[in-house]
């Protein structure tokens, strides 16, 4: 029994690994869909991970899955393709746990099981609760050029070239103030809780 | 703002990631052994008679093991900064150098008669070599961990040490060019001490500097 169990969590494991690493490969290509679709299916992922490690927390739980997230967005340049995307992914979000776990000051927290990699990513969670702090006010503290980078093209859509031209900047600037600005969003939010 | 909204923010837009600024992390750290050099230079000075040691098996036996620790070092820091990657079988390789060095040092302590070993182990400069080479890795380690943290290591005082090793092997590169001691006993001894205080401090700055 424990034999078809085993065999069948591989397979579980491996469609997880087929499926999502094929949709980010697309999306970091410059698939938009593609990555859409990967990071929704990551982060039901993500919730069933974290819940699973959060269980006395569960109210936290949709805040790292969102800490997560964008940890994964603003890291996808660092994927080594010859690695599992699993295993990468898995990293971050332990990464991301850990440091939220060390932040609480509960190591005890920490005796739970924390290495079964594999097991990880064959259950998805698409039942987001509400998170608890709002990302759009943590957003407003951004400094304003960063802020309103993100803003235009992520929110309002509008494409890099409109974007520069409303900021006055050139486009390679709104490129690197999305990205700075994303990367100083996950700083607040460690500073924030 | 609910997760979906996240992610429809994150999906939107060019979904191609930045590229990864080597040039920038390259020059940084070749400012860190830059900064080394000049270090030693100003303050140790190079050796007066290093045109005729680069003629000595035993000169170019020291550069090529700290050289080849300060490689897989480097490798290792590569690795440790790209989350889901490990390490373990480069840390293993490490002991390639270390067994080639202490074998030459057991080798040249036994050829040796028995009142000159204690010279080739403590040589003349034993209390300063391992702070020194700890010293001038001050400059590459910061370097290092700054070029770091344009990726993403996840286990920080691993990463943090890997930094520090790879810092510590390339200062003692750098201390060969002012280090009077040639022994493969004492390189075999105290440069791996200095080496090993830099692998420290950098296991311990790793978790305060290269969070993110």
């Amino acid at each position: 029994m424990q034999r078809i169990d085993k065999a069948n969590i591989r397979y579980d494991v491996e469609q997880a690994e087929i499926r999502l690493r094929a949709l980010f490969l697309q999306g970091i290509a410059g698939d938009e869909a593609a990555y859409r679709q990967f990071l929704q299916a990551t982060a039901s992922h993500l919730r069933a991970f974290l819940r699973r490690r959060l269980s006395s927390w569960p109210d936290e739980v949709e805040d790292l899955v969102q800490e997560s997230l964008l940890a994964i967005h603003n890291q996808r340049g660092t994927y080594d393709t010859a690695a599992p995307l699993t295993a990468w992914m898995i990293a971050i979000a332990k990464y991301k746990l850990i440091d939220w776990l060390r932040r609480h000051a509960r190591r005890d927290s920490l005796n739970d099981p924390l290495d079964e990699d594999n097991e990880a990513f064959t259950t998805a969670d698409g039942d987001a609760h509400e998170a608890q702090r709002d990302l759009r006010k943590v957003l407003d503290l951004l400094p304003e050029q960063q802020r309103a980078a993100i803003l235009h093209t992520k929110v309002d859509g509008w494409s890099v070239r409109e974007t520069a031209v409303a900021l006055n900047i050139s486009e390679a600037s709104v490129k690197v103030a999305v990205h700075r600005g994303l990367k100083a969003l996950t700083v607040k939010l460690r500073n924030e809780s | 703002m609910n997760t979906d909204e996240l992610i429809n923010m994150l999906a939107s837009g060019d979904p191609r990631p930045p590229a990864i600024p080597v040039q920038r992390m390259l020059t940084l750290v070749a400012c860190g052994v830059l900064a080394s050099v000049a270090l030693m230079a100003t303050f140790l000075g190079v050796r007066a008679d290093l045109m005729q040691v680069l003629a000595m098996p035993a000169f170019w036996l020291k550069v090529l093991f700290v050289l080849a620790l300060a490689l897989i070092g480097w490798r290792l820091t590569a690795r440790l900064s790209h989350p889901g990657l490990y390490g373990a079988a480069l840390a293993a390789l490490l002991a390639v150098p270390l067994a080639v060095i202490w074998t030459m040092a057991a080798w040249s302590l036994m050829a040796a008669a028995p009142g000159e070993r204690s010279e080739l182990f403590w040589g003349s400069t034993w209390r300063v070599c391992p702070f020194l080479i700890a010293g001038l890795s001050l400059p590459i380690l910061i370097a290092v961990l700054r070029a770091m943290r344009e990726l993403a290591p996840t286990r920080l005082r691993l990463a943090g040490a890997a930094a520090g090793l790879s810092a510590g092997a390339a200062a003692a590169t750098v201390y060969c060019l002012h280090c009077p001691e040639m022994a493969p006993p004492f390189v075999a001894f105290w440069y791996v001490i200095g080496i090993l205080l830099a692998t420290g401090a950098g296991a311990l700055l790793g978790p305060r500097l290269l969070r993110w």
